[in-house]
Order: structure tokens, then sequence, then C-alpha cells
């Protein structure tokens, strides 16, 4: 049996990240919808239950391109974040963005996503009215959606909540952005019973965009200004808008079902990490 | 006061030892009405208690014994393992505990797929092993259920996916979570082909199994009392800070909530599925 040892390259940089990416000062959707969308329209609701803050969604013009723009949004002060519930979204939240997303591919408008969140919101509400089942139908129907998608990992990935807007023909990563299966703190209370050991979990779980570009699940990296995002909020947006312009202008050339095709076959492709055992145990 | 006094002397404790039948495993104690049942009485029916009806656990391969023809089926891709894409370790490294999980259920990953026939009529058929980390999807779950729903759409069977699962498996990462839109990806193809998929709900299915295969079922049935949902009761417990209602996340519950087609005893799990397919697919000739 071959031993491994993890690598881990830098054992704090990892953490360093997450601190970044969760920065009280860094960027959020709507700091980069200001600067990239100009004019926006807010549109809200789900038309079956209520609006969810913690997503804003709406008609953006990119470099006067129609586009439609979906985000996960936190607050900056406490009374900011309450009212976005920390941008954890709940079932309304992933509705509205479908319900967005499908009206932007009735009018052959591109889909432009920010993920930031620390994941789909754990409680009672959320339950009763079917996270699971908002999350799985979003995974499925942006799968089909007949128009470009382009999806921008802007702060913090939080799972499945980030993933349920995530579906993209196009997934990048700001540089000091994480994505993962789960927050290091909860991975930590689950393997060490210790949420103090968060640091490690960080580096066990590679979730830097460095990682993701390695393990094949993102196009690319975007980079921040020195320091990160939220030394330069205008200079960060403008990086992104770089990324963005490039993308849509390449997306923009292929027919629906290319688009479809493309978007399945990046998706079937990632997590190759199988090999085929001829019996007995590894 | 002769009344208390020993009219016969003590029993012997040898005399008694060899007059002792051996109960041990006959017997087992129902986690739900507490009643003591007999073992056999358990299995005979369907590991469903006789008194109060719960549904005790089952493995896998029991669970296919009890769905397909004759208990017979084809397994797929049963060799397929993972090659620790994170090389993450945490106490232990993750290959050692996957090589363990392997000894001890002799699977090499969380789920069979096999084709069989349910009430004569060709189905794929993937069944999560809870047993198996939990359940959890990595790379080779969503990989094995993925080339499922290929083979179901190559020859238009049914697929049928019986669930029990914690969620996306933490020792792969992103990896695992990205097998959820993956996954759905493929369902998305087999939904526009118009072939039929039955989910399967059992005790527990949570997480990221729930927010992608689980419940984009054509149906979405589950057993009594499952508990489904997406986060897990503990999560949301520490999140409002107070204990959780009685039957909370139960598929009674979902069911209350519109979100199961039905709650389907085990008893009636097979001729439910065969209904289903003969409305979808019309009757087996």
């Amino acid at each position: 049996m071959d031993k491994v040892t993890a690598p881990a390259p830098e054992p704090g940089e990892a953490w360093q990240r997450v601190q970044l990416a969760r920065h009280p000062k860094r960027p959020h959707a709507l700091d980069y919808i200001q600067r990239l969308f100009t004019p926006f329209e807010e549109l809200h609701g789900d038309r079956c239950f209520g609006d969810d803050p913690a997503i804003v969604a709406g008609m953006g013009f990119f470099e006067g391109m129609p586009v439609a723009v979906v985000g996960q949004q936190k607050g900056r002060d406490t009374k900011q974040k309450l009212y976005r519930n920390f941008g954890m979204p709940k079932p309304e939240g992933y509705r509205k963005a479908l319900r967005v997303m499908k009206l932007a591919a009735k009018f052959g408008r591109p889909v432009v996503t920010l993920l930031d969140t620390p994941g789909a919101y754990p409680g009672v509400d959320a339950e009763e009215r079917g996270q699971a089942e908002a999350i799985a139908r979003n995974l499925r129907e942006m799968a089909a959606l007949p128009v470009p998608i382009v999806t921008v990992c802007i702060g913090e990935g939080g799972s499945g909540g980030a993933l349920g807007i995530g579906v993209g023909n196009r997934v990048y990563m700001l540089e000091n952005a994480i994505y993962s299966v789960i927050s290091p703190e909860s991975c930590a209370a689950i393997i060490w019973r210790d949420a103090g050991k968060a640091e490690l979990a960080a580096a066990a779980l590679r979730l830097t965009a460095q990682d993701l570009l390695r393990l094949g699940l993102i196009d690319g990296i975007i980079a921040e200004p020195p320091g990160g995002a939220h030394n330069d909020p205008d200079g960060a947006a403008e990086l992104l808008r770089v990324t963005l312009r490039q993308a849509l202008s390449e997306l923009a050339g292929l027919e629906s079902e290319e688009l479809i095709e493309q978007r399945y076959l990046k998706f079937r492709q990632m997590g190759n990490f199988f090999a085929e055992t001829a019996g007995g145990s590894a | 006061m002769a009344w208390f006094t020993r009219s016969k002397p003590t029993r012997q404790p040898a005399a008694e030892e060899e007059r002792r039948v051996r109960t041990e495993g006959l017997w087992t104690k129902c986690d739900h009405c507490r009643q003591i049942i007999w073992r056999k009485a358990l299995e005979d029916n369907l590991q469903v208690c006789p008194k109060c009806d719960f549904h005790f656990k089952i493995d896998a391969v029991t669970r296919l014994r009890l769905l397909l023809d004759d208990g017979r089926w084809e397994e797929y891709d049963s060799d397929l393992v993972s090659t620790d894409p994170l090389e993450f370790v945490d106490q232990r490294p993750y290959k050692e505990r996957l090589a363990a999980m392997q000894q001890a259920t002799s699977l090499k990953d969380a789920v069979i797929a096999a084709s069989g026939r349910l009430q004569s009529r060709p189905v794929q058929i993937c069944v999560l092993e809870l047993k198996f980390i939990g359940g959890s999807m990595g790379a080779v779950l969503g990989e094995k259920i993925t080339r499922a729903i290929e083979r179901s759409l190559a020859r238009r069977e049914p697929l049928i996916i019986v669930s029990a699962s914690g969620g996306a498996r933490m020792q792969e990462g992103a990896v695992s979570l990205m097998q959820m839109a993956k996954v759905s990806a493929a369902l998305m193809r087999l939904d526009q082909a118009r072939v039929p998929f039955i989910s399967v709900l059992t005790d527990p299915t949570t997480g990221g199994v729930t927010a992608s295969f689980a419940m984009l079922g054509d149906l979405n049935i589950a057993e009594p009392g499952a508990l489904i949902g997406f986060a897990g009761p503990r999560v949301i417990e520490q999140t409002i800070r107070q204990k959780l209602p009685e039957g909370f996340q139960r598929a009674e519950f979902l069911l209350q909530h519109g979100f199961l087609d039905a709650v389907v005893r085990r008893h009636d799990m097979k001729p439910f599925i065969a209904r289903a397919l003969d409305f979808f697919c019309g009757p087996v000739h």
C-alpha cells in the first residue's frame, strides 16, 4: 500500500485565503454589479412565496450588452447582515434566481452569476419550503439553459448553497476566493470535534482557487489588486471586467445546443479521480 | 413466620446454568417502540417492526433483493475506486479509511449500480450503501450514478435510485460538490428524453444527495419515518438554538409540505414502483 502524505505547500496559506475571502471590507456582489452592470434594475420575488434579500437578481447592461445578473449578497454592517441573512439564501432565493435566469433565456440574454455565501440557510423555514429541492432543481435547470452562463466565485463558495447558482459555461474564481464542500469550521468540528482546528481543515479541504484549478474544477483565476480586493474595489472590478468581457464574447458565438452541450461536457468530466481495480480490496 | 422461610432449598447455580436456554441474538429491541421483538419475525417482516411498523435500515444488497425479480441483478462498475484527489489526511489518511471500509463492507464505494427486472420490466437501479462512509457522494458515487443514467438513456430503461446518505463526501472536497452538478446535468438529459426516473428516499437522506438527484425524480417517494432534509437536524439546532419538534424532517413532514409524491411502506414499494412504471411506459408485454 502506498502511503500518502499531504504535500501542503504552505500550511497557513489556505487559512489566510479563508480570512481574505471573508474579509469584512471585501467587495460583495452589489459592489461589482454597481461598477460593471450599468444601469442595473433589480428584480424581486420568486412568484411563489416571497423575496429573498440574500440573493440579488436583475437586468443589467454590461458595456451596453443586456445581461441578467444573479448574485449572493452579504451585508456590510450588522443591520445589513441581518437583512441579507449573512448571505445565506433560502429556497425562495434559489427560485427567484431560476426565474430570472429563465427570463433571460426567453429573451436570449446571457447570465452572469456571482457566488458569495457561507452556504444555503440551514433553518426550519428553509427546510419546510424545500431547500434541497430548490437547489437540486437549479442544478438541473441551469444545465439546460439555452443561453451563456458565466459564473464567478467572488468570495465564499459555500457548498451546495453556492453551487445552486453556479452551473456555468465558464466558472472562475477570484484569486482570494474559496470554494468548498463544507466550511473549515464544520469540517474541523466533525473530524477533530473542535472547530478551533479550522486552520488544519482549511488546508486539508483544498479550497483555494489554485487548488480548484489544479483539480480541474474551474476555468481560471481572476487576479486581485495587491493585498486583496478589499484594498481596491474599483481595481478588482476592472480585473473582473476583463475576464467577463472575454468570456461573454467567446460564448456569444455559440448556438443554444452548443452552449448546453459545452456546459454538460464540462461538468460531466469533473472529478475523474477513480480507477478500475481488478478484485481484492485496494 | 413460616411464610418467609424458604420451603425448598435454594437452587444450585450450576443447575440453573444448565437449564438456561441461550437466547442471545434471537431477540432485538425496536428502536422506536422499545418493545422486544423476535428477530426472525422482524426478518420475515422485511425488517419492519411487527408491532409499531418502524422501518429498520437495510443494506444495499437486501434492498436489491427486495426490489428485483428473483433477487437477481447484474452489477456495473463494481471495481471503481477513489484515487483520493485531495490526498486528504485528518487523524488518519483517507486512503486508509477507504481501505478499511472496503474490507468491512466488501464494496469499493458507497453505491451498487445494477440492472435487473422489476416485475418483468428491465430497469437500471442504483442503491446507496449507508454503511460505507455514511453513503457519502464522492467522485466514484457520482460517476457510477452518471453512468447508470447514461445506460438508462441509451437503453431507454427506467431508472430507480434508492438513496441513503449523509451527503457529499467531505474527504473529496469540491470534487464531491461538483458531483451534484454532474449527476443533475445527466438527469436533465434523461428528463428531456422522457425516460422515467423514480427516486426512493430512505432513512436518512440529507445534504448534497437530497439537494441533487434524490429530489429530481419524476416521482420522489420515501419510506415511512425516513429523515430527509438539506441540513442535518443537529446543524439546524445549532443555528436556531432550540430543540426541533418531533417529526421534523421526517417523510410524513415532507409529504405534508409538498415535497414527496407518496410515503410508501416497504412491503408496498415494489408494487408501487411497478404500477408507476406501467403508468409511465405502459404495461410490459
